[in-house]
């Protein structure tokens, strides 16, 4: 345990282990180290960054849904509506059309039907005459007798 | 290694050629060459020096430049590796204390503590690796008469270490303040006077003060170091005179719990080291 040279040698030794470290060593790790550490706090700000715009885009997603389901409930709706609208219409046209179809139909059988009396009054008449021949057993002016025909023929 | 019989060395020869440096010096008939003994070493006096204690030292730095060189070649920004992070998070930690504890710019401080932290550990290091293994090995197979291999249990070593940081703190001290405030510091505290009188009469008093405080301040850095690690060295040379059955139920307690003691004894000499030069570099 004397003190000898060995104190020297380590001293100097002890200098150029930290002159090598001091040159060789430090400035790249902490170099190395430093320029990490500032990448990972960019990147933690980007994500930061990025975590709020998905934020806001979700947001603004579900408003655009929001907006779209009111949209297509109104235009359904209104479909409804209208379809409701024409079937309606529909139905009144259908309706009208019936009615006149009918209407018409009615008058030509109210037509015919008094065409048809017509010529049976016509018939009767010259029946009727016939059978007043046939009755009376003489000739009989038919003009002469015409207006007591026509009276009777109104009268039918 | 237990010897009771007649054969080996006797205990106190085991603990004494255990304690022994291989000192290459000069005789005092003249001639250089290895001391035989701690009493021709002592003989030597100043001119010699411990072969042991230097090989390992260089060494072990050698092994701590040369393992964060390849660190520092492979630095890149990206995702460092398992080596890579083992080297970066040393430096980091070391970052972290010089942050916290030193206040002025310096680019020396840096590689100065990395140094001291991941050097003096290895050297404690070696304290784990049985006591007589590389001893024997070398005597053995080398023909090496003395071997220590751990160079913190030589106080060369740890006192070169502490006084290459003394002599750090005086020439920041001088550069930082002036050789006028150095001075200054020394000779003006703790006791101040507004008196010129009183004061002439306290400067001596202060001075006697300061350099006691100086001086003891590498003192205790380098003998704190070599007390602690010379002491867990010699109790467990004492464990190694045990019937070698039993050595393992003391030696393996204390090899974990010097596992404790060697990174503590690294990271306290780093430390002081930082404060001792934050201490340099700070005006009052």
């Amino acid at each position: 345990m004397n003190i000898n040279l060995t104190l020297i040698g380590q001293a100097i030794s002890f200098a150029m282990f930290v002159a090598f470290c001091m040159k060789f060593v430090w400035p790249p790790l902490i170099g190395a180290l430093r320029e990490r550490q500032a990448t990972i706090a960019e990147g933690l700000a980007s994500a930061e960054k990025g975590a709020q715009a998905q934020e806001e885009a979700e947001k603004e997603a579900k408003q655009l849904i929001t907006d779209a389901k009111t949209q297509a409930s109104e235009i359904v709706s209104q479909a409804q509506r209208r379809s409701n609208e024409i079937v309606e219409e529909a139905k009144t046209t259908a309706v009208t059309e019936s009615d006149k179809v009918k209407a018409s139909a009615q008058a030509a059988l109210d037509q015919e039907v008094i065409s048809t009396r017509e010529g049976l009054r016509g018939e009767v008449s010259s029946v009727a005459v016939t059978a007043a021949e046939k009755i009376l057993k003489r000739e009989v002016d038919p003009k002469t007798h015409a207006s007591v025909l026509d009276e009777l023929i109104a009268k039918i | 290694m237990a010897t009771e019989s007649g054969h080996g060395p006797t205990s106190t020869e085991y603990i004494q050629h255990h304690l022994s440096n291989l000192t290459w010096g000069k005789h005092p008939d003249g001639h250089w060459g290895i001391a035989h003994g701690a009493e021709e070493a002592a003989q030597m006096g100043f001119m010699a020096i411990n072969l042991d204690s230097m090989f390992w030292s260089i060494l072990l730095g050698s092994l701590f430049c040369f393992i964060f060189w390849l660190a520092a070649r492979k630095a890149h920004t990206g995702v460092p590796s398992g080596f890579q992070n083992v080297c970066e998070s040393i430096v980091e930690f070391v970052d972290d204390v010089i942050k916290d504890s030193f206040h002025g710019k310096s680019d020396l401080i840096g590689p100065l503590s990395l140094t001291i932290a991941v050097w003096i550990f290895l050297m404690n290091f070696m304290d784990l690796i049985p006591v007589d293994f590389l001893p024997e090995a070398l005597l053995r197979w080398g023909g090496i008469p003395y071997q220590r291999v751990v160079p913190t249990t030589d106080v060369n070593v740890t006192m070169g270490m502490s006084l290459s940081v003394f002599a750090l703190m005086i020439f920041y001290g001088i550069k930082v303040k002036g050789g006028k405030g150095f001075m200054a510091e020394l000779t003006m505290h703790p006791f101040s006077s507004d008196n010129k009188i009183v004061q002439a009469i306290l400067i001596p008093i202060n001075f006697f003060l300061e350099i006691v405080a100086l001086i003891s301040k590498p003192l205790s850095l380098g003998l704190r170091l070599f007390g602690n690690l010379y002491a867990g060295e010699l109790i467990f040379i004492l464990i190694a005179l045990l019937p070698w059955g039993l050595q393992w139920v003391l030696s393996v307690p204390w090899a974990i719990f010097h596992i404790l003691v060697i990174v503590l004894q690294a990271f306290i000499f780093m430390m002081l080291t930082i404060v001792y030069l934050n201490m340099a570099h700070e005006q009052h």
